[in-house]
């Protein structure tokens, strides 16, 4: 009875905040339309700056925090890592186009040869083991320092996430993605939506909510409540954890291919990473 | 040896500004860890003091109140573009870390 | 409203050079005052008294601090011979957060970030020409909802 009760719930829920599959170019008009009239006075690029967009005194002091970020102790961590070379004398560099620099408005992309999403934190993965050497656990330290500096060469740059229309497995990656965002989760029931489209504009405790256009430009963000730089899935499982749901693994499917969905909701916005975040 | 400091020195007008970001984790010995339950020991900068042309220009005494990864910002007189400014600080453990820096 | 935050972008970074630390250069930290569980006491054993309220002394700091865990302080004054500048965050369980020793070359304005471990006044004290002065401020510390 009470499973019954929850698939209707969550029928009820998807029936009532997620607008019919049109194809990710026209999702993405419609979300954007929806926060610049849900929003007409906020300028559209502000969503980059999440709650800073509408809070002006959280903003005031986020500003400051930005004239000598946290996060710089990161980056310059990030930029030794990936100029070390490996055991085998090669280096990041060789694994990247561009040598690995400004080169996060690419990621995450689908990659036909394993059908899977790619992000930018599995690509610095990969090229270790290709290379060699172990791979570098996913939530904190290393990894997120290098993607952190590699965010910090691609500042400015702008968003350009590609699912192609005649790809039908990226396009599927791309769904899920999207499934996930609008799917009710954890004990308190809520899906991503739930707070950062229904009722964006309100507060969470004293939190206003970030808009999902211009959520992830900012990642990997140093959280000052945990006082360290973060990367997006960290911040997923902790999304996912707060609604009470059993998060997933980093990188793994369900949340790569979120960040497939997310980041493409926020083509167009230049990458303005790492950012500072309470 | 603590980790190195970063620091911004810039000339405005006459006016000498030096901002510094010292990564530390400033622990303040209230936290426990949740793994063994142990209190963590107090952990933070205690002293620092920044020199210009032999001078004792500034000196800051923290507690563990001042934030992980302190920032600090202050300003003097009588320096020149070019000039150099020494900050240092030393922990409640007896680490230390230094750095000069050249005004711009 | 809009800030241009390309402001920020590739901003140079590291200027500094690092060096070896002459011990020597320490001068006496107020331990005493530091380990005081109460603001009035950590002021009675800066200064020996408890300094007055003054306009002259400029504390910045949000009204609603977005997180206790750094909370951005800006301290001024345009009082002559400034020989120190001391934050006490009267509800921290060892309330002197800070105290900096000027000089005679020094500019009295002092930015620092500090911790709050619930809603509490912030005092900012000037000692000038051997007088105190003060200026306090009521700050809200909020309890987040998920933070971004």
């Amino acid at each position: 009875m009470i499973r019954v009760f929850v698939i209707i719930l969550m029928a009820t829920g998807l029936l009532a905040t997620q607008p019919a599959s049109a194809g990710p170019e026209k999702d993405l008009q419609a979300m954007q339309d929806f926060y610049q009239k849900r929003f007409p006075n906020v300028a559209p690029e502000e969503f980059a700056n999440g709650l800073y967009a509408f809070d002006e005194g959280a903003r005031a002091q986020w500003l400051e925090l930005e004239d000598f970020p946290p996060y710089e102790i990161a980056v310059e961590e990030g930029e030794a890592y990936f100029n070390t070379p490996f055991a085998n004398g090669n280096s990041y560099a060789d694994c990247f186009e561009n040598n690995g620099l400004s080169i996060k408005q690419n990621y995450p992309y689908f990659d036909n040869d394993t059908s899977k999403v790619v992000t930018l934190e599995l690509a610095i993965n990969q090229c270790r083991e290709e290379n060699g050497e172990q791979p570098l656990p996913y939530l904190r330290g290393e990894l997120t320092a290098i993607s952190a500096y590699m965010a910090y060469t691609s500042r400015g740059n702008t968003i350009n996430v590609q699912v192609p229309n005649d790809n039908p497995k990226a396009l599927a990656a791309y769904d899920a993605g999207k499934q996930f965002y609008y799917s009710r989760r954890g004990q308190l029931n809520f899906s991503c939506s739930s707070c950062h489209v229904q009722v964006v504009g309100l507060s969470l405790r004293a939190d206003p909510i970030s808009t999902t256009v211009g959520q992830v430009t900012h990642f990997p963000a140093y959280r000052t409540v945990w006082g360290e730089i973060v990367t997006l899935h960290r911040r997923f499982v902790e999304c996912n954890s707060q609604v009470r749901a059993r998060p997933f693994e980093s990188q793994s499917d369900e949340y790569r291919n979120l960040e497939y969905f997310l980041t493409y909701m926020s083509n167009g916005f230049e990458l303005n990473g790492p950012s500072s975040r309470r | 040896m603590g980790k190195p400091i970063k620091i911004r020195a810039k000339m405005k007008g006459d006016i000498a500004e030096v901002k510094a970001l010292m990564p530390h984790e400033m622990e303040a010995g209230f936290r426990r860890d949740p793994a063994t339950n142990e209190r963590v020991p107090a952990h933070y900068i205690t002293d620092v003091v920044a020199q210009h042309n032999g001078d004792v220009v500034f000196t800051a005494y923290w507690g563990p109140a001042v934030s992980k990864n302190p920032f600090v910002s202050f300003s003097f007189l009588g320096a020149a573009v070019g000039d150099t400014i020494n900050v240092h600080w030393r922990d409640n453990k007896g680490d230390s870390s230094a750095i000069e820096a050249v005004f711009k | 409203m809009k800030i241009d935050r390309r402001f920020f972008i590739r901003k140079v970074m590291a200027v500094g050079v690092l060096l070896a630390v002459p011990r020597i250069l320490f001068a006496a930290r107020p331990d005493k005052a530091f380990a005081a569980t109460d603001g009035d006491q950590a002021m009675a054993s800066l200064f020996g008294e408890t300094p007055a309220a003054s306009d002259r002394v400029v504390l910045k700091i949000p009204e609603i601090a977005e997180n206790g865990a750094v909370v951005p302080v800006t301290i001024s004054t345009d009082l002559e011979n400034v020989e120190s500048i001391s934050v006490v965050v009267a509800n921290n369980p060892t309330p002197l957060a800070a105290s900096f020793a000027l000089g005679p070359r020094s500019v009295a304005n002092v930015s620092v970030r500090i911790k709050m471990g619930e809603s509490s006044q912030v005092l900012a004290i000037v000692k000038a020409d051997g007088k105190l002065y003060s200026a306090s401020k009521d700050v809200k510390v909020t309890i987040g909802g998920c933070g971004g």
